[in-house]
């Protein structure tokens, strides 16, 4: 072989780092035509089956006093997750990307657990704990205390499933960023709230944001674990999740797919949000899945 | 140095130089005990305990009882749907979803940024709407359902329509865990495989699938564990048969609609089980990724 040849190759040759054009074309076509079929179709029969008879069948769903109380309660269910998993993840973060102790790792894992739970067993054991005849079950009653088949039951499932995704996304964040400026805040005198407020908040805010987002996302669209412990009490019990299935068993389909727009609507808008955030504040994104 | 030091002619290890690591410094950064015993509070009162009392609950039946619930022929079948269903979905998504990894990092076409954003869709659609929208899509009178039953395809109220809304569900998975590794892939590998001779096909199939391997292997058992845990978007477009189309979550909440706690909780002590070894076959897989890389 002689010396020019793999130079001339690694000058002009259309094998390096690249497919052919019709491999090229043929792969975006596949990818293209993968996510119409699996990803676009679904949201797009949403909103056609929602308008399938005009907007004012699907305003009129809407604005039934069920639907609008699903909507409170789904409003009301975010407000109190997220929130709390969200002072949950700050103070989970701090803990572990701030110091080093023992049992570190198990204590991340233990923390993710929800994520590989099915969200039916998160509901049973929920039931298991505070149900009929759970352990706190006959010390509900004597101080007329419902949680299964009512809100509370609802708010804790919510918990449950969206426990790890703001700690999760502030773990790696807060490792990267290591501890040099909050021992510097501490030895220049400064309070533990004020070392967070003033030093920690101001890095963390955009990772916090990302997941308070899926965190939201997740909350306000949870269905299995919710539908376990919900006992599907119209009115009531009832988040925009279940209020679709109900209606959809209904067979009021602009009904159902009516509250379902509006879950499509909060989808989109979360992923206009992430996609923004992390063309804007790429190091959030480091840990999406 | 040498000559300041008192054990001149000691080897260089000095015993306490080599203890000297495992003295932890103390962190000056406050807030480690309110914050640690916080964490530890609330993960207990949130996740542990009731967890545990789903293992408690199905520890307190008798052995019989607890293989009559768990190990039903109903219950059997069903796991063998979703754990079949799971893994398919899983190999689908690997194949796709690699594809449209590869595609995102390495190519530019029109609305590039469109399939990046929707491909996190399946994470932020509530499943209950990805179940209604699968159904009346692939149902027979559906979109595309309607497409296929001429050929005698059926999808909707079928195990094909579990497999459909389980794709859906574990797609971002796998790309977003392979995406990254192809993002930091040097390129001079390539090159060098390519100047030695390698055609393009044998540079992809010797170079770049070795090395992306472990996370396409991570993010294919994501979505497997996602998948066999899911509920909401299966129920709709299953049609939740027993014996034919029934999901193992399905059989947990039906077990507790008719109140036998016991009997579900046997079911879901299986899928816990299931769980957990994916968890760690998981953990597993990204020390082996993070050691490659």
């Amino acid at each position: 072989m002689s010396l020019t040849a793999p130079s001339a190759a690694k000058i002009g040759h259309p094998n390096i780092g690249r497919e052919p054009l019709w491999v090229r074309v043929v792969v975006i076509g596949v990818v293209i035509a993968f996510v119409t079929l699996m990803l676009v179709l679904p949201l797009i029969a949403v909103f056609a089956q929602a308008l399938s008879k005009g907007l004012s069948p699907f305003v009129e769903a809407i604005g039934q006093p069920d639907s609008l109380s699903a909507i409170g309660l789904t409003l009301i269910t975010a407000a109190i997750a997220v929130p709390f998993n969200a002072a949950f993840g700050v103070i989970a973060a701090w803990a572990i990307a701030k110091h080093r102790f023992v049992g570190k790792s198990l204590l991340v894992s233990l923390i993710d657990v929800p994520f590989s739970i099915s969200p039916v067993v998160a509901g049973l054991a929920y039931i298991l704990v505070f149900g009929l005849q759970g352990w706190a079950g006959s010390w509900l009653i004597d101080h007329d205390i419902k949680i299964i088949f009512a809100v509370p039951g609802i708010v804790l499932a919510t918990i449950f499933v969206t426990f790890p995704f703001v700690a999760r996304q502030l773990i790696p964040l807060m490792q990267a960023q290591g501890v040099d400026e909050e021992e510097a805040a501490a030895s220049l005198g400064a309070s533990a709230l004020k070392t967070f407020w003033r030093v920690t908040a101001p890095n963390i805010r955009w990772g916090l944001l990302y997941g308070v987002l899926l965190c939201n996302a997740r909350a306000m669209g949870e269905f299995g674990a919710v539908s376990v412990v919900s006992g599907h009490i119209r009115g009531l019990t009832d988040t925009m999740p279940l209020h679709v299935e109900i209606l959809y068993n209904e067979y009021d389909f602009v009904g159902a797919f009516a509250v379902a727009a509006l879950l499509c609507l909060l989808a989109i808008v979360t992923l206009i949000l992430k996609a923004a955030l992390e063309a804007f504040q790429p190091e959030v994104a480091a840990n999406a899945v | 140095m040498v000559a300041l030091a008192p054990h001149a002619g000691s080897p260089p290890r000095h015993p306490s130089a080599a203890r000297r690591p495992l003295f932890r410094r103390r962190s000056a950064v406050p807030g480690f005990a309110l914050t640690l015993g916080t964490t530890i509070l609330i993960l207990s009162l949130v996740v542990l305990i009731p967890v545990s009392a789903v293992v408690i609950r199905a520890a307190g039946m008798t052995p019989e009882a607890f293989a009559a619930a768990a190990f039903s022929r109903r219950a059997l079948h069903a796991y063998y749907l979703s754990f079949g269903a799971s893994f398919l979905a899983a190999m689908v998504n690997g194949v796709f979803g690699a594809l449209t990894a590869w595609a995102l990092v390495r190519y530019s076409f029109p609305g590039k940024a469109l399939v990046n954003a929707i491909v996190d869709l399946p994470f932020a659609l509530p499943t209950a709407v990805a179940g209604v929208s699968l159904a009346i899509l692939y149902a027979p009178t559906g979109w595309v359902g309607g497409f296929l039953a001429p050929f005698g395809i059926k999808v909707a109220y079928n195990p094909t329509g579990v497999l459909i809304a389980l794709i859906f569900i574990g797609l971002p998975f796998v790309v977003r865990t392979l995406e990254p590794v192809l993002r930091d892939l040097p390129i001079d590998v390539e090159e060098a495989a390519a100047t030695l001779g390698a055609g393009r096909f044998d540079t992809i199939r010797r170079v770049i699938v070795p090395a992306i391997l472990p996370a396409w292997l991570t993010g294919f058992a994501l979505a497997f564990a996602r998948a066999v845990g899911e509920y909401g978007s299966v129920i709709f477009i299953a049609g939740n048969m027993p014996f034919k189309s029934e999901i193992a979550p399905l059989l947990i909440a039906q077990e507790l609609e008719q109140f036998d706690s016991a009997a579900a909780s046997a079911i879901a002590v299986v899928m816990l089980g299931v769980a957990f070894l994916m968890l760690l076959l998981i953990n597993g897989l990204q020390a082996w990724a993070r050691r490659k890389t």
